[in-house]
């Protein structure tokens, strides 16, 4: 069932919001894979994983605001949420796991270096990596998307199409790393902390589910929303496994008992 | 040090809760929901407190899960495991929920029914019956537990 008629009429300006959408993430794509070339010549060979975690997760975004998948999810909400859980999801987790910040930090000059290290410290960023700030982007954003007009709106006008996407990407990704550390960040909360946020924002997550299925948005017959809501659901869960998996991990590393508390406890 | 034996006794106690937890939930999602459908998605009849307990405990049930393998992971690394604390936290744990899932989410919340299209009587007598067998064997062990630690003790002492 077609979400809204006046879609096709935008087709010249879907290709132009496309285009802006896979552009940088292309560029994003050359970009690391050149600092990758670049860096293994002078330093130890950056680990063959991350280049590889780099590659599907620009794919999974790409996959989603191009192509078939993406021309599908103007019309049919099941594919816009298969869309949504690639790209605001996997993509940012994947693109995280490959650690770009350090990438580029080994790779530029010590003095650029320092210098992109002193933006990272600074208030912008603190705000950008605080989880209940990027929590409320992320699922606050979403809540705002499926609940108001804002959805029916996202497929008449391509500026509030490309502003959408594009937010659920970049949302996605501080939400990731403002909760597992894999680039060096400047503004490190606690364990719990983080793993409080974490549930409350994977509840948020699941609650949107669940209000979905039993109130479509606008425009989203009650089948697609069902399934829809489902996928978003199961295939969240999927994602957010993987999340509190690496944020346990990092516990049980962090929290690795020195020789002289060992000692004590052997006698126990 | 027998601060430090405290701190880990209660350290077991919760990582089997936070186990046992998980473990029900799991069960409840694969086998009930996955398996033999008898509970929805979704019901119509579901309170928005129901919703948000049900999206709270089910986030909680894997975070649960995971958090505590590390933690009992952690245990064995220090040397701290307790076998009889760690099994009697699950029980408590798998109990409570499961008493919590069958009163409050099922009952007051009306989440959702055990099934559906039955005399719901017998469902929930079981449910809820085996959910006080599971505490019971909890609180047992857990008895259990202090009188061969008070007995360890004295053992030591003499």
């Amino acid at each position: 069932m077609p979400i809204d008629n006046h879609t096709h009429s935008h087709a010249s300006n879907d290709i132009l919001a496309q285009l802006i959408l896979v552009s940088p993430l292309v560029l994003l794509f050359v970009v690391y894979m050149l600092a990758v070339y670049i860096s293994n010549r002078h330093k130890r060979k950056w680990p063959i994983h991350r280049p590889v975690l780099w590659t599907i997760g620009i794919l999974s975004a790409v996959v989603t605001v191009t192509g078939p998948l993406a021309d599908l999810a103007h019309v049919n909400f099941t594919a816009h949420m298969i869309g949504h859980v690639l790209l605001g999801m996997l993509a940012p987790l994947l693109l995280a796991l490959a650690a770009p910040m350090t990438l580029i930090l080994r790779t530029l000059p010590v003095t650029t270096s320092r210098r992109m290290i002193k933006v990272l410290g600074s208030k912008s960023i603190r705000v950008l990596s605080n989880p209940i700030i990027t929590s409320l982007l992320n699922v606050g954003g979403l809540w705002l998307l499926y609940t108001t007009d804002l959805f029916v709106m996202m497929h008449e006008y391509s500026l509030i199409y490309l502003l959408v996407h594009l937010h659920i990407f970049l949302a996605g990704y501080f939400f990731t790393i403002s909760f597992i550390y894999i680039d060096p960040i400047a503004h490190r909360t606690s364990f719990v902390f983080r793993s409080i946020v974490l549930l409350l924002a994977l509840t948020a997550h699941s609650i949107l589910s669940k209000y979905i299925y039993s109130h479509p948005p606008k425009g989203v017959s009650a089948v697609e929303a069902e399934l829809g809501a489902k996928i978003m659901y199961y295939g969240g869960d999927v994602i957010e496994i993987v999340l509190v998996f690496i944020l346990c991990q990092q516990w049980f590393k962090n929290s690795r008992p020195k020789v002289k508390e060992l000692k004590q406890e052997v006698y126990l | 040090m027998d601060n430090k034996r405290k701190t880990f006794a209660n350290r077991n106690l919760w990582v089997g809760i936070l186990l046992g937890f998980g473990f029900v939930a799991f069960i409840d999602e694969a086998v009930f929901h996955q398996l033999l459908h008898w509970h929805h998605f979704y019901d119509k009849s579901t309170t928005e407190m129901g919703l948000v307990s049900d999206g709270l405990f089910h986030a909680f049930s894997f975070f649960a899960t995971i958090g505590s393998s590390f933690m009992l992971a952690d245990l064995h690394r220090r040397n701290a495991f307790w076998l009889k604390r760690w099994a009697a936290g699950i029980f408590l744990g798998a109990g409570t929920f499961q008493l919590y899932d069958g009163i409050i989410q099922h009952k007051l919340m009306e989440l959702h029914q055990i099934r559906y299209g039955v005399n719901i009587l017998p469902y929930d007598l079981v449910w809820n019956v085996l959910a006080a067998i599971l505490i019971g064997i909890g609180i047992l062990l857990l008895i259990s537990k202090q009188k061969s630690f008070v007995k360890a003790e004295v053992d030591a002492h003499r």
